[in-house]
């Protein structure tokens, strides 16, 4: 396996109006390396996740996936994202399908899967997920959790070859929160190179191999989780950590 | 609805436990309008039954039936087409696309839609064909000759009115249906589309497989209830002649001067036939609400 970083972010940049999310951003990451990515709401955190698998198109700077460049041509586009899955905030699951068949579509629609062998890839991601029992449910019978879990199970049935997480926990029930990184921590287990905005400290203790700290659209700090936690070296780095790990 | 009225009239006058205050309650809560019309429309049936001039005026206006139906129906499915695109093209990126599809939609809501019939059957639908024409003889001039003698061989006088007062009624319902089609694309979260495209989806492939099976799902209503728009709006035809029931009425009462005879029945069919179209996409839409 080559060793060239697996994504590549130079010099990013993305506005929205006069706002500047991002603002000169760089970043690699090399393959089966897990980065949790924090910072202050509003710092960029989600629009850098975001414009690496072109969601949002930068405004200016690159992304190379696999040491490809991302073009704005749509066709490129709709295949890197297909080797990129993606869990967001909300689940956005697709309540007119039920479970088996969200995990099922894309594999049939972009994957060109048969039927059988894409439920046989979807049954078998439920299972990784620990819900094979609700392939038959919609999203709207789930627990928060549970659809969580299905949408990294969607995700996971592409066969990806990163994932991004964007605070994959954070609309969750407390009680909800375990099933749902025990599930992202055995992927960890599993080498996939993950990108994970998340402030669950605990997640990122056990199974990061870096830290970003971000803030107003730049990477303020990037070091190893012991580090970032016992000294870091930025002051709005100690503030801000100061103020989530308070409690 | 009607029986469900009168069996809960007998169960509130079988159970002496409920005060007076709860019965009238109840009276007051039943669906009286609609009782009413359909007494109005049994009386009507009775009176055309029993009634010779009013007989012979419902045989006269059967004829248009059939025509006023299939005249709706196959606007209507223009109209889904026309509006589905339109409504797809004004959020469309493309800024032609995006600016010609709103020019549509606010033309057509400009003009009362009468005029716009006329316009589009005795105006529109010629200057098409004469452009067609042209284009005929451009095509002759580069030596496409079969396509050029087919275009050419159109003829404005062979368009039947029918077909004029289905497109001119398929273009007005399209403006309205394509508003109807942006409201319930725009409806649907913006994180489905995302979740689509993360996955690798194109836009066609995630709206037709994700945003349009929902959009459509909540706008169902609103279309049957312009279906129901579409039949009576379709009485606009009899002034292309059209032999839609309106118009046969028309010729009935003007040759017979039974103006009230044509008119009492032309009235209660358009009545009864909404009513019943009304009452399908209220069950349509409690079916739909309990599948939730």
């Amino acid at each position: 396996m080559n060793n060239e970083p697996i994504i590549v972010v130079k010099d990013l940049s993305k506005r929205f109006g006069k706002v500047e999310a991002l603002n000169g951003v760089s970043l690699e990451v090399e393959r089966g390396k897990v980065i949790v990515v924090i910072g202050p709401s509003g710092s960029g955190k989600s629009t850098l996740l975001r414009c690496i698998n072109h969601l949002e198109a930068p405004s200016g700077g690159q992304v190379w996936i696999e040491g490809e460049l991302l073009t704005s041509n749509q066709r490129q586009i709709n295949a890197v994202r297909a080797e990129i899955g993606m869990v967001f905030q909300l689940f956005n699951l697709f309540p007119h399908l039920t479970v088996l068949e969200n995990v099922c579509l894309a594999q049939r629609v972009v994957r060109k899967r048969p039927r059988d062998e894409a439920e046989r890839v979807g049954m078998a991601q439920l299972k990784r997920v620990g819900i094979p029992e609700k392939a038959a449910a919609y999203p709207g019978q789930l627990s928060g959790g549970q659809q969580q879990r299905v949408a990294i199970a969607r995700a996971l049935a592409m066969d990806p070859k990163i994932m991004l997480f964007d605070e994959p926990t954070s609309a969750l029930d407390p009680e909800m929160i375990k099933e749902v990184l025990d599930v992202m921590l055995a992927l960890v287990k599993d080498g996939m190179t993950m990108l994970v905005v998340s402030h669950e400290m605990g997640f990122a203790r056990a199974a990061a191999d870096e830290m970003i700290f971000m803030d107003e659209g730049k990477i303020v700090e990037r070091t190893t989780p012991d580090l970032l936690f016992t000294k870091p070296r930025e002051e709005r780095t100690k503030l801000f950590l100061s103020q989530i790990l308070q409690h | 609805m009607a029986e469900q009225a009168s069996k809960s009239l007998t169960e509130t006058s079988q159970s002496p436990p409920l005060d007076r205050l709860s019965v009238g309650r109840r009276l007051v809560d039943l669906p009286w309008w609609f009782v009413g019309i359909v007494i109005v429309i049994v009386w009507a049936g009775v009176t055309i039954a029993t009634r010779p001039n009013f007989n012979e005026a419902f045989r006269w206006i059967k004829a248009g039936i059939l025509v006023t139906l299939a005249t709706s129906l196959v606007a209507y499915v223009l109209a889904i087409g026309l509006g589905l695109l339109t409504g797809l093209g004004r959020m469309s990126r493309n800024v032609f696309v995006r600016n010609f599809a709103r020019m549509y939609v606010e033309i057509v809501r400009g003009i009362p839609m009468l005029v716009l019939i006329f316009f589009i059957a005795l105006v529109g639908l010629p200057l098409v064909i004469d452009m067609l024409h042209s284009l005929g003889e451009w095509f002759a001039s580069i030596g496409l000759t079969v396509l050029a003698n087919f275009l050419s061989g159109l003829e404005n006088a062979a368009v039947p009115m029918v077909a004029r007062a289905v497109i001119a009624l398929a273009v007005t319902y399209g403006a309205f249906l394509a508003e109807v089609f942006r409201a319930g694309i725009q409806s649907i979260g913006r994180g489905q589309m995302e979740a689509a495209r993360s996955l690798g989806m194109g836009y066609g492939q995630a709206m037709r497989h994700i945003i349009l099976p929902q959009a459509i799902r909540n706008i169902l209503p609103a279309l049957g209830n312009d279906f129901v728009s579409m039949v009576k709006d379709s009485s606009l035809v009899s002034l292309l002649a059209v032999r839609d029931m309106t118009q046969i009425s028309r010729l009935y009462a003007g040759s017979t001067f039974r103006y009230k005879e044509a008119f009492i029945t032309l009235s209660v069919l358009y009545l009864t036939m909404t009513v019943i179209l009304s009452l399908g996409v209220q069950a349509f839409e409690r079916r739909l609400r309990k599948h939730e």
